[in-house]
């Protein structure tokens, strides 16, 4: 399945067959504490195509989480959007207010949590929750609401006689799937996942990811699903986006990536996670840790961990270069041989 | 003291006194109070008056306990709040009463402190029986209305000095700390400091006070100072009602000679709007208090005044104009 | 539900050891009370006598444990005794007379305080940051610290004493007889006010500052966020998913509150003369009237149970993770 490349900015990529679903430009999110500004997120832009599984990954604290919250507005103070557009059916949700936001939530957009444990109402049976959605968006005939819950229920395998279960009730890989279920209501064109499967045991994980493949087989939504599970999204993924320290460092095609991982910390990455049926290598971690983003460093932010770093490395932040279908945020890659 | 102890996050309770550790501790401590408005009214009232019940002669040269002939007065230049049924100046027994009070919460607050502290500690490092049996008591206590209680057993004891109370608000004050203290040490059980220390084979006594107390040091002074709270309303309200020793001097005898006199009917209403005001306006020192540890302890419930949401703002706007410039 | 089961069960352990506290106090104080009870009964006919010693268990005759049991008994059956300083009637009769007052103006006003308190309180951890939100803390911490009776007095002197628009003394005016009139009530709601304001200005602080901080905690939860991303509107999402769940640790506070709410009534029927139980104890207490006392302090424990239990049904009710828990 050929897709639309992201970035078309420098003119090397093909045009895209359809309009993306999901346009991200320049999107920047601040936690304004007393202590200071923390920038989370700095200026990261993308596309998501109709029907494509975007796998996001990197280190705890890179801004994955945030960068979702971000997508889809619903981060809570001290966080805020500081920057960037967010363009979703041509309307840039930034800017919409609450009322005009609720209108497209879960209708086009919705969202699945890392712990449904902690983001399913413990007061509320699974059937009252899904109801609620439903209401929100206009449903009011009891027997439309019973027959799509008992549908999307259905649709994950949950027998529907747990429409009057409660949360704690529930077993950890059935709340999970719930979740999905409740996702797909409306079988939006787009879910945003952080996370799902790391509360899950192994065989659990695996389960989960097999139907939530099915469900975008079968109902062509387009995934953005945050992890940091290397091993999961290689099979399960188009397209990898790699993040540190707030900012893109990689994004293009699964494959690509895993085979010839551009970027240095890519690199450092595969080098981390060795393969169960290649040969036999040196395990190697990257030394060093991610930068306070209290005070990002001025140059390239992987440059004090960076085995290939040169000179200019510190003082410049490189721009994103496209190489063999991915984009790049490093110099190694700029082949003008002077800045931008 | 000094005995390290390695994950307890609270170096003010391990560090030697003069180390530079204690010493950053306590510029910690007054920069919190002086920041939180809160705090800073609380300890301001407090501090006064503590300076009254050290320095009442400094305030009044009158003995609040010596009768005049001049009955039911009403305020004048020489008696600031005038004088009540024996002719006794109110002003000298307001700021008298100060020293009785404030030694009844402190005295109050530590005891039962102490008490729910070994109680709540034992019960749950014992486990087992003891710890049931001691649950047992707690929850009862908890659970019999305190205050009748408190009525009928002073009414059992009739002219209860200031000791007797002290015993009796004790003896009915502890068991909500100690139920509170439980659950903390329960939690902290298991931890591995803990295990490591009895291992070294340490025996239980040493453990619970060098290892667990440095860790409960904020509910426990939590605990002094809402127990220090519950002692001046229990108290004076037990004053107020006669059954304390209404010889003594106190805010709430005060108040008990003005209700007996019908003070509100005739006017004198000096007698009783400031003994009054003194026993919440203590009582409100130690709430406040108690309210900003709560919050300096815990930063989400710290209130976002407008001011701060705008410095924010401002700040976002700077970064964003810097960075703009950057990089164009 | 075996979990209100366990809960009632432990209450009626509670009630035992009030009626054993009961019995055993009078006889460990210093002073020798019994002894006093026994001196003063001189004025009473031989009957009453008995009665008296039979409802305090007192039986020269019998060991300490025989007339504990038969004390137990005595009280299971409801026979209280005749009260000393009130002519000698019985116990049940004049508790039965002022409990009704009581539980009006105490229930009325706790439940005002409650419902007014978390919405308050709920309403400004919902906007955060608002001057509202700044503004209350400050105000409630120190509503709470303020003595019942000085409330009370207060009241009495600004809408009494000096504007003289609402009555401060009793429940109804001096010299009516209670009836089931309009006019009648329409006295007892106007005699009702202060004492109510009062125990409300009082104990309502407790409930915003309580509510407050937990809806606070509550609103950072995944399942509130979840909420918003469902597209659900504002106040579906503060009542039905943040405040549904705020509530719960208030009302296993309400149990603990009510020790402060109970001698708060005490106090407030004591400054206005309200014809209560609480009121009640305190003449008692003067008149050194032990049979009235020892009544009336079970009555008010038997209350404050029921109260208790009645808060735990309704947290079962309201929270389903108690109800399987069991």
């Amino acid at each position: 399945m050929a897709h639309a490349l992201a970035d078309d900015q420098s003119g090397l990529a093909s045009p895209p067959r359809r309009e993306p679903v999901l346009e991200i430009r320049d999107l920047s999110v601040e936690y304004v504490l007393e202590s200071g500004i923390v920038g989370a997120v700095d200026a990261v832009s993308f596309d998501v195509a109709p029907g494509e599984f975007l796998a996001i990954v990197g280190e705890s604290g890179c801004g994955k989480s945030t960068l979702l919250f971000g997508i889809s507005q619903l981060l809570n103070p001290p966080a805020e959007i500081s920057g960037g557009s967010v363009q979703f059916h041509g309307r840039n949700l930034v800017q919409l207010t609450e009322r005009e936001l609720a209108a497209v939530r879960w209708k086009d957009m919705s969202v699945v949590m890392q712990s449904a444990m902690n983001a399913l109402n413990p007061v509320q049976s699974v059937g009252a929750q899904l109801k609620d959605a439903m209401r929100a968006h206009g449903m009011t005939s009891k027997s439309e609401i019973l027959q799509r819950s008992v549908e999307v229920l259905s649709m994950v395998g949950i027998d529907p006689v747990h429409l009057k279960s409660y949360p704690h009730q529930l077993s950890g890989g059935m709340r999970q799937r719930s979740m999905i279920a409740m996702a797909m209501l409306f079988t939006p064109e787009l879910i945003i996942m952080d996370e799902p499967t790391s509360a899950l045991d192994v065989v659990a994980q695996r389960s989960l990811m097999a139907q939530i493949k099915d469900l975008q087989r079968e109902y062509h939504f387009a995934v953005i699903f945050v992890t940091h599970d290397m091993s999961l999204v290689r099979h399960f993924s188009d397209r990898l986006m790699v993040m540190y320290a707030g900012q893109v460092s990689e994004v293009g095609p699964t494959q690509q990536l895993f085979d010839h991982p551009h970027h240095p910390y890519t690199a450092g990455l595969m080098d981390a996670f060795p393969s169960i049926r290649g040969p036999r290598v040196q395990l190697t971690g990257i030394p060093g840790s991610p930068p306070n983003l209290a005070r990002p460093p001025s140059g390239c932010r992987f440059s004090p961990r960076c085995p290939k770093v040169m000179a200019r490395c510190e003082t410049d932040p490189p721009p994103d270069y496209q190489v063999e279908g991915t984009s790049v945020r490093c110099f190694l890659y700029d082949v003008t041989g002077g800045s931008q | 003291m000094a005995i390290p102890v390695t994950t307890t996050g609270l170096p003010e309770s391990t560090a030697a006194i003069g180390s530079p550790l204690r010493r950053n501790a306590l510029h910690r401590i007054t920069k919190a109070i002086r920041t939180n408005r809160k705090a800073t009214i609380g300890v301001v009232l407090m501090a006064v008056f503590v300076f009254v019940a050290l320095f009442p002669g400094a305030l009044t040269r009158r003995d609040p306990s010596t009768a005049t002939t001049l009955v039911f007065a009403h305020p004048s230049a020489a008696h600031w709040l005038g004088t009540d049924n024996l002719g006794r100046d109110v002003y000298a027994q307001v700021i008298d009463g100060t020293r009785n009070v404030l030694l009844l919460a402190i005295a109050v607050g530590l005891l039962t402190t102490v008490v729910a502290m070994l109680i709540g500690v034992a019960a749950a490092y014992l486990g087992g029986v003891s710890d049931s049996v001691l649950n047992f008591v707690t929850d009862v206590l908890l659970v019999i209305p305190i205050f009748p209680l408190l009525i009928i057993i002073a009414a059992y004891l009739p002219n209860a000095g200031n000791y007797v109370l002290i015993v009796v608000l004790t003896f009915t004050g502890w068991s909500y700390t100690a139920r509170q203290l439980r659950s903390q040490a329960l939690s902290l059980r298991n931890r591995d400091f803990l295990l490591a220390a009895r291992v070294r084979g340490e025996r239980p006594l040493y453990i619970i006070i060098v290892e667990i107390l440095p860790t409960m040091t904020s509910l426990l002074l939590a605990s002094f100072l809402n127990n220090a709270l519950y002692a001046v309303l229990a108290g004076s309200g037990l004053q107020f009602i006669g059954l304390g020793n209404s010889n003594n001097v106190s805010w709430g005898t005060t108040l008990y000679w003005a209700q007996q006199n019908n003070a509100l009917g005739t006017g004198l209403y000096a007698w009783v709007i400031v003994p009054g005001a003194c026993i919440a306006l203590l009582g409100a020192a130690f709430a406040f208090i108690n309210y900003a540890f709560d919050e300096i302890g815990n930063p989400a419930l710290r209130p976002l005044t407008a001011a701060k949401v705008r410095k924010a703002a401002e700040a976002t706007t700077k970064r964003r104009l810097a960075r703009g410039a950057r990089a164009s | 539900m075996r979990f209100i089961i366990r809960r009632a069960g432990f209450f009626l352990l509670t009630l035992w050891a009030a009626l054993s506290l009961n019995f055993f106090l009078p006889r460990i104080m210093p002073g020798n009370p019994i002894n006093n009870i026994i001196s003063k009964l001189h004025n009473v006919t031989p009957a009453q006598e008995r009665a008296i010693e039979h409802a305090l268990g007192i039986n020269n005759k019998a060991s300490i444990w025989q007339q504990y049991l038969s004390y137990l008994g005595n009280t299971v059956q409801g026979k209280l005794g005749l009260s000393v300083g009130n002519g000698g009637e019985p116990v049940s009769q004049l508790i039965r007379q002022a409990l009704p007052w009581t539980l009006g103006l105490v229930g009325i006003a706790t439940i005002l305080a409650f419902i007014i308190g978390t919405s308050i309180g709920a309403i400004a951890a919902w906007r955060r940051g608002s001057r509202l939100d700044g503004a209350l803390p400050p105000l409630f911490v120190f509503t709470t610290a303020i003595p019942f009776f000085w409330v009370g007095m207060m009241l009495i002197l600004i809408f009494a004493s000096v504007l003289g628009v609402l009555p401060s003394y009793g429940a109804y005016a001096l010299g009516t007889t209670p009836s089931f009139s309009i006019a009648f009530i329409g006295q007892v709601l106007e005699y009702a006010i202060l004492p109510a304001l009062t125990l409300l200005i009082t104990s309502i602080g407790g409930w915003v500052l309580t509510m407050r901080n937990t809806m606070v905690t509550t609103l950072t939860e995944d399942y509130v966020r979840m909420a918003r991303a469902k597209g659900l509107s504002s106040s579906k999402i503060m009542v039905g998913y943040a405040a549904r769940n705020a509530i719960l640790p208030n009302l296993t506070g309400f149990a603990m509150s009510l020790g402060f709410v109970v001698s708060g009534a005490i106090l407030v029927e004591y400054v206005f003369n309200y014809p209560g139980v609480g009121n009640m104890l305190l003449t008692a207490v003067n008149n050194v009237d032990y049979p009235l006392m020892q009544g009336l302090f079970l009555i008010i424990t038997v209350c404050v149970l029921v109260a208790i239990l009645l808060s735990d049904i309704a947290t079962a009710i309201l929270d389903p993770r108690t109800r399987t828990a069991g």
